[in-house]
């Protein structure tokens, strides 16, 4: 579904993205990890189109760079790390943005549009908030607004940054299940940065680890996931150990690095 | 289970309101004046205006010459001019995702200032160059810092456009200043104009009709794309619309309304910062709404800013941008008091 080749991104003086490749088939989550800085954002927007990159991307066999953007939206759904909500803004009105690429530039959206906008947001629990503004949400309810308007997209890909940032346990366990849920649900294919290491080995069918703006390491979570790999990279003194479903978990050592 | 969401969208209940109340400030503006006609004349005399047969109001032709030539091109006139400057403010906050910006803030102001001290000064007898100079300085201005804030940041973002919005309005203004200082006895007309009047006539309203109709309706139609762009021009891209683009345009609609209201009216302070404000209080911040309240309250609130003006102090006559903020601010402050929100 996403085939990227020596993708290489350049912010000012500075080589953020060199000559990373990525393949993600259809229905699978693919989650990119790495420290801080590691160009893992930088991924995704260049997946997106919405940072110059060298180097190709395809997405569902298409090269994107001959997308027009509104055929790219209707692909691609993305959810930045922190998304601007205007606080006025009603809960329904935002997620009605997902329909954008579907609405013509001047018109109006159709009885179409408002239905799947109800019905992503019934999905996702939402359909009581509808009428309330963006701006009196709690931190979780935020959150599930945002997936509500990439969902609303409809798009087969969906590109996730960090989608768990500032959630605790278990409103961090709820949003990706619900992921997991739709992605299994509706066939969707699932890029994610995720920070947290054990959680990225227990969601992903598959890691891309990025250290330094290249792509060190790929594959199913044990085999990415290694003490060595993480202590070098992170800079970090951890322990792996299989978890009960043979997923690594990631523990922390005290008194390293 | 259902759901009884729906967009947010001008209601044709508020719109109706609005359009009452602008009626209503309408019918008020005619009424005032030094000669004594009775209201229920006016409203006679208005019926037969319109174009659905003949009603007898009873006036005098020198009456009916009376409201026919002055009170009704006079009320007119700041009826468009208020919902021009309202629209106009309402499509800069958009675009600038900022509630302080004013349809001033890339140099409108300053350049039609710049034009009209300028066509003062050297066209002393000709007072028929001020609405022409006035709307091209004050597209200039725009321009001016359009073009500074474009080349000196990349990709049209709309943080150096403000800050060139700024060097081009110092700019502008330490030369209309210097102008003025060489040219006193010149001072009074220039500061007459900058105070507004909208008491032009028949003629004045021609003049800025067609742009007011262009770019209220292409404003007008961006309501849904402002609402997209709110979100940031990063996630407007993600959503397939080209932020800079949306931008151009409405800024380009918006200027033009500026511009031509700017044109036949002087500098009016307040309305578009005001008005909208209200009307996001009072009805839903979408700017599907905000935009077509805006442009009618707008037009209200010039109204009765005028017939204050003219009524205050009778029978001299306030300036009205002096009445539009003295009004306006304890007004503004009392509805942000009685809308106060928990969250803001």
């Amino acid at each position: 579904m996403i085939r990227a080749q020596d993708v290489s991104v350049r912010l000012g003086e500075r080589e953020v993205l060199s000559g990373v490749g990525l393949h993600v088939r259809r229905g699978e989550w693919t989650a990119v990890i790495g420290p801080n800085g590691a160009g893992k954002s930088t991924l995704l927007k260049a997946l997106m189109g919405l940072v110059r990159h060298r180097g190709e991307i395809l997405l569902d066999s298409r090269p994107a760079a001959t997308l027009k953007p509104r055929a790219r939206a209707r692909l691609v759904a993305y959810a930045p790390q922190a998304p601007a909500l205007p606080p006025e803004m009603t809960v329904f009105d935002y997620a009605l943005l997902g329909r954008t690429p579907y609405i013509p530039y001047l018109g109006r959206e159709s009885a179409h549009d408002r239905e799947v906008t109800e019905s992503v947001l019934d999905r996702l629990d939402l359909g009581e908030l509808a009428m309330r503004r963006v701006g009196e949400l709690s931190g979780g309810e935020r959150q599930r607004v945002v997936l509500a308007r990439a969902l609303a997209q409809e798009a087969p890909v969906l590109l996730l940054d960090e989608p768990t940032t500032a959630l605790d346990l278990g409103h961090q366990q709820q949003v990706l299940e619900l992921v997991d849920r739709l992605r299994r649900a509706d066939g969707l294919t699932v890029v994610t940065t995720l920070h947290d290491l054990t959680v990225a080995g227990l969601y992903a069918d598959a890691l891309l680890l990025l250290a330094g703006g290249r792509a060190v390491a790929a594959g199913e979570p044990s085999q990415v996931l290694t003490e060595e790999a993480v202590g070098r990279h992170f800079d970090a003194h951890v322990k792996i150990e299989p978890g009960p479903d043979g997923r690594p978990v990631v523990h922390l050592v005290r008194g390293g690095p | 289970m259902v759901t009884r969401a729906r967009p947010s969208r001008a209601r044709p209940l508020w719109v109706a309101c609005a359009l009452g109340v602008l009626a209503a400030s309408m019918l008020a503006g005619l009424l005032d004046g030094a000669a004594d006609i009775s209201p229920w004349q006016v409203v006679l005399q208005v019926a037969d205006w319109l174009p659905f047969g003949h009603v007898d109001s009873g006036l005098a032709p020198v009456e009916q010459g009376l409201l026919f030539e002055l009170r009704l091109p006079r009320v007119l006139v700041a009826a468009v001019v208020g919902g021009l400057l309202a629209v106009a403010g309402a499509a800069y906050q958009g675009v600038f995702r900022n509630p302080l910006a004013d349809p001033y803030l890339l140099g409108a102001a300053a350049g039609a200032g710049l034009a009209t001290t300028a066509a003062i000064v050297l066209l002393p007898s000709s007072a028929a160059s001020i609405p022409l100079a006035a709307f091209v300085g004050a597209l200039g201005g725009v321009f001016l810092a359009y073009t500074l804030g474009n080349t000196a940041g990349r990709a049209g973002g709309t943080a150096t456009l403000v800050l060139a919005g700024v060097a081009v309005t110092s700019f502008l203004t330490a030369i209309q200043t210097f102008v003025q200082q060489f040219n006193v006895e010149e001072l009074q007309r220039v500061y007459a104009w900058i105070l507004g009047d909208v008491g032009g006539g028949w003629e004045q309203l021609w003049l800025v009709l067609p742009y007011a109709a262009v770019s209220s309706v292409v404003l007008l139609l961006h309501g849904r794309m402002l609402d997209v762009l709110s979100v940031g021009d990063e996630e407007a891209a993600g959503l397939g619309v080209r932020a800079a683009r949306v931008r151009f345009t409405v800024l380009l609609a918006a200027s033009l309304a500026t511009a031509a209201a700017v044109a036949v009216s002087g500098l009016i302070g307040f309305v578009g910062i005001v008005v909208p404000h209200v009307v996001r209080r009072l009805a839903g911040g979408s700017y599907r709404i905000v935009l077509p309240l805006s442009l009618i309250g707008g037009a209200a609130f010039l109204v009765l800013a005028d017939l204050v003006a003219r009524t205050v102090l009778a029978p001299a006559e306030l300036p009205i941008g002096v009445v539009t903020m003295f009004v306006g601010a304890p007004f503004f402050v009392g509805v942000l008091r009685m809308t106060r929100r928990a969250v803001t």
